[in-house]
């Protein structure tokens, strides 16, 4: 029994972590941010460089063959260093084709999204603020589709991206369908990709090996936006930790005075006991399938709503300057709250665990 | 990471099984742990000459077999006074002579310990406790008082800190004394907590003996000596107990009705049930991680994890107490009518909501209280800078 990381793990999220410090210095963030788009090139050429884009695909295929443990902690450090780029859009198309592909399917895009060479993306969420796979109602009939998806993580850079069909089922579109026309929406989080999605008679290819592979994206999504969030929580502390100690006030450091003391410690608290969360959801969904649906639910809900109040609590101690879009505590701030809504609100995973667990 | 524990452990999983099944429903507790001990399930960690099993470091097997025992009708706990202070204290800091005399009967609950520590003006700060020891031939003599000490009543034997050194410093001036609670001088008075319960008591000490020698450490490094037991009392966190009173505030939901239908089946209540149900999960992962490091010799990988547990369980525990008391509505006009240590078992109709949510106050209140907590993660966790105080320490 071993409840820890292999060194191999360990040296994935130092790679991350040293391919961060050089490629997002802060002032580059803060250009990212200001640009918005959630996509740079160059940013995102830097990342394949490192094979953030293929770490689960399987080697025979040209990709690191890692499994969700492994991508979840690549998230981590996503979160951490609030990278821009469309790698949860890119990470559940390849799952999808992995998981749900026919062999044709997956020898013509998953090299190319291994290396890189093409973007994934994907667009699960429907008016009324409806994301599961029984409430998907985009139909596909001889093999088009018209209708509507929204804050789907696709944008002018991607090459391909799974859609969610009624029925439950998962689709391919590829760049420049026919019909197929993308809103780039003005996100709260300007590291990450939104757009609304209009179809209109869209050629639409479906995933069709693979039962259940809808529920696969949709776990897999739900841990890695727990994972995302989670990395930016131990940054919003260790952020605020440093203002602390070095602000002063009453000739003091603040970080001497009780109260924010014990904010402080109120955050930490919160955070270090969802690192094992994040590792046994992610490990269930490889290793204890029938756990996953339940870990997955509880990892999105739990983490995201907690985060959120961490990055909340780290702007308020950070004071009248933690309220400027200058310090950058927002970035966290907004990436949480991005983990938080995207895929469902809290409220709605909590409620979805409370059925699958028959209370 | 690999959550299987593999063949050797699910058949000592099943070896453990098999002693339960097999041990006569009526045996005393006494019995129990001796053949617990001769089989080597039970204070592995103990020399035998002090009266333990002398086993191998497994973490892992001393936890299957508490998480066994305690699911067992076997009443097998002694009080946390006994093996989870003096026993490790002794074996860290105590000379042999005081290891012998005294680990056996204890692990045997034959001798029954509390602890001196506390006073009424020494909560948490501890360190500033006045009653006092002098040495007076080959004796020591003490008096003060001590209060919030478990047990008083039964107890045969109290380990507690006493002033030694007079002219010393606050923390150099305390020392570790072992002290026979039947004696004249020695005053026991219950207090009666917000419950109606008496768990605690105040010890009033009047010119009471000791020998010389039943000292633990040398003269003023007692505060030292208290602080010794890490290594052998591994607080793993709380996952599976929190599991539990969570699986019975999970059955009152079920078996209470709201709106005309079981609570369970309420929204609110259901979004409740599942924030639990979200920062249990989280203890549960927390404790498996420290299990884990305990097992491999890696304690450096769960330091935040050890400063968290404690203020974490009070924050979940608070949560469900508080869940408790409103699914009970107005049975929580009345008054507890148990009063047990612990009043939270896995079925819900063993349950007192409305004790437990007024015990549950003393969780962040005992055993470093929660914003003590909070002050150590903060310092020790984080590194921020030490209370200001005035006259330092």
């Amino acid at each position: 029994m071993h409840f820890g990381l292999t060194e191999e793990q360990n040296m994935l999220q130092e790679t991350l972590r040293r391919f961060a410090a050089e490629e997002l210095p802060p002032q580059r963030r803060r250009d990212h941010f200001d640009e918005g788009s959630g996509f740079d090139a160059e940013l995102w050429r830097r990342a394949a460089e490192v094979g953030l884009p293929g770490l689960i695909v399987p080697e025979d295929l040209g990709g690191s063959g890692l499994e969700m443990l492994d991508l979840a902690l690549a998230f981590e450090i996503l979160g951490e260093a609030a990278i821009p780029g469309p790698f949860l859009g890119h990470a559940l198309a390849t799952l999808a084709l992995v998981r749900g592909g026919s062999d044709e399917q997956k020898s013509k895009w998953l090299p190319r999204l291994a290396t890189g060479e093409a973007i994934g993306g994907c667009a699960l969420g429907e008016e009324h603020d409806l994301w599961e796979p029984e409430d998907w109602s985009l139909a596909r009939k001889d093999g088009r589709a018209s209708g509507s998806k929204r804050f789907a993580e696709v944008g002018p850079h991607t090459d391909v991206l799974i859609v969610g069909l009624a029925g439950g089922e998962l689709g391919l579109v590829e760049k420049d369908a026919a019909g197929l026309s993308i809103e780039a929406l003005d996100g709260m989080d300007r590291s990450r990709a939104l757009a609304h999605l209009q179809f209109e008679n869209t050629p639409i290819d479906i995933l069709a090996a693979g039962d259940g592979v809808a529920g696969d994206v949709m776990d897999a999504a739900r841990i890695l936006l727990a994972a995302d969030a989670f990395g930016a929580a131990w940054k919003l502390i260790r952020t605020t930790v440093e203002y602390a100690q070095t602000r002063e006030q009453f000739s003091t450091p603040i970080a001497q005075f009780q109260a924010v003391k014990h904010q402080l410690a109120n955050m930490a608290m919160e955070a270090e006991p969802m690192r094992g969360l994040v590792w046994v959801a992610a490990y269930a969904f490889d290793h204890r399938r029938d756990e996953v649906a339940r870990e997955a639910a509880i990892a999105k809900a739990h983490i995201t709503d907690r985060v959120v109040q961490i990055g909340r609590d780290a702007v308020s101690l950070h004071g009248g300057i933690g309220f400027t879009w200058e310090c950058d505590v927002h970035f966290w701030l907004k990436r949480a709250l991005h983990d938080r809504t995207w895929l469902g609100s809290p409220a709605a995973h909590r409620e979805r665990l409370a059925t699958l667990e028959k209370w | 990471m690999d959550l299987e524990y593999g063949p050797e452990y699910a058949d000592f999983r099943r070896e453990i099984e098999q002693f339960l099944a097999e041990t006569p429903k009526d045996i005393d507790r006494r019995s129990f742990l001796q053949s617990a001990t001769k089989r080597g399930y039970l204070y592995r960690h103990i020399p035998k000459r002090f009266g333990g099993a002398e086993e191998p470091f497994d973490p892992i097997r001393e936890t299957i077999v508490s998480d066994l025992f305690d699911a067992s009708a076997f009443s097998w706990r002694l009080g946390p006074q006994s093996t989870g202070m003096i026993v490790p204290t002794l074996l860290e800091a105590g000379a042999d002579w005081q290891r012998e005399q005294f680990i056996p009967p204890t692990l045997l609950g034959d001798s029954i310990w509390c602890q001196g520590y506390s006073e009424p003006g020494a909560g948490s700060d501890l360190a500033s406790l006045r009653s006092t020891a002098r040495l007076d031939g080959d004796e020591w003599v003490i008096n003060g008082q001590k209060i919030w000490t478990s047990d008083a009543d039964e107890a045969g034997f109290m380990f507690g800190m006493f002033r030694t050194e007079p002219e010393a410093d606050k923390h150099a001036g305390i020392s570790y004394l072992l002290l026979e609670m039947n004696q004249p001088g020695i005053d026991v008075r219950p207090l009666r907590q917000i419950t109606g319960a008496t768990h605690f008591f105040e010890v009033f000490f009047n010119d009471v003996r000791t020998p010389a020698n039943w000292i633990v450490g040398e003269r003023g490094e007692g505060w030292r000596v208290a602080r010794a037991n890490l290594k052998y009392e591994r607080n793993l966190g709380g996952g599976p107990r929190l599991r539990q009173r969570f699986r019975a505030v999970l059955a009152l939901a079920q078996a209470s009705m709201r709106n005309g239908r079981p609570a369970s089946q309420d929204p609110v209540i259901r979004q409740r049930l599942a924030e639990i149900a979200g920062e249990v999960r989280c203890a549960e992962t927390m404790t498996l991680r420290q299990l884990s490091a305990a097992a491999r010799d890696e304690d450096e990988l769960v330091v935040l994890p050890l400063l968290v547990n404690k203020l974490y369980g009070t924050e979940i525990g608070e949560h469900i107490a508080q869940l408790g008391f409103d699914l009970v509505e107005n049975d929580g006009l009345l008054a507890p009518t148990r009063s047990t240590w612990d009043s939270v078992s896995a079925s819900a109709d063993e349950t007192d909501w409305v004790d437990q949510y007024l015990f549950e106050l003393a969780s962040g209140i005992a055993a470093g209280s929660s914003n003590i907590q909070r002050n150590v993660i903060g310092e020790r966790g984080l590194g921020l800078p030490r209370d200001l105080r005035a006259g330092g320490g």
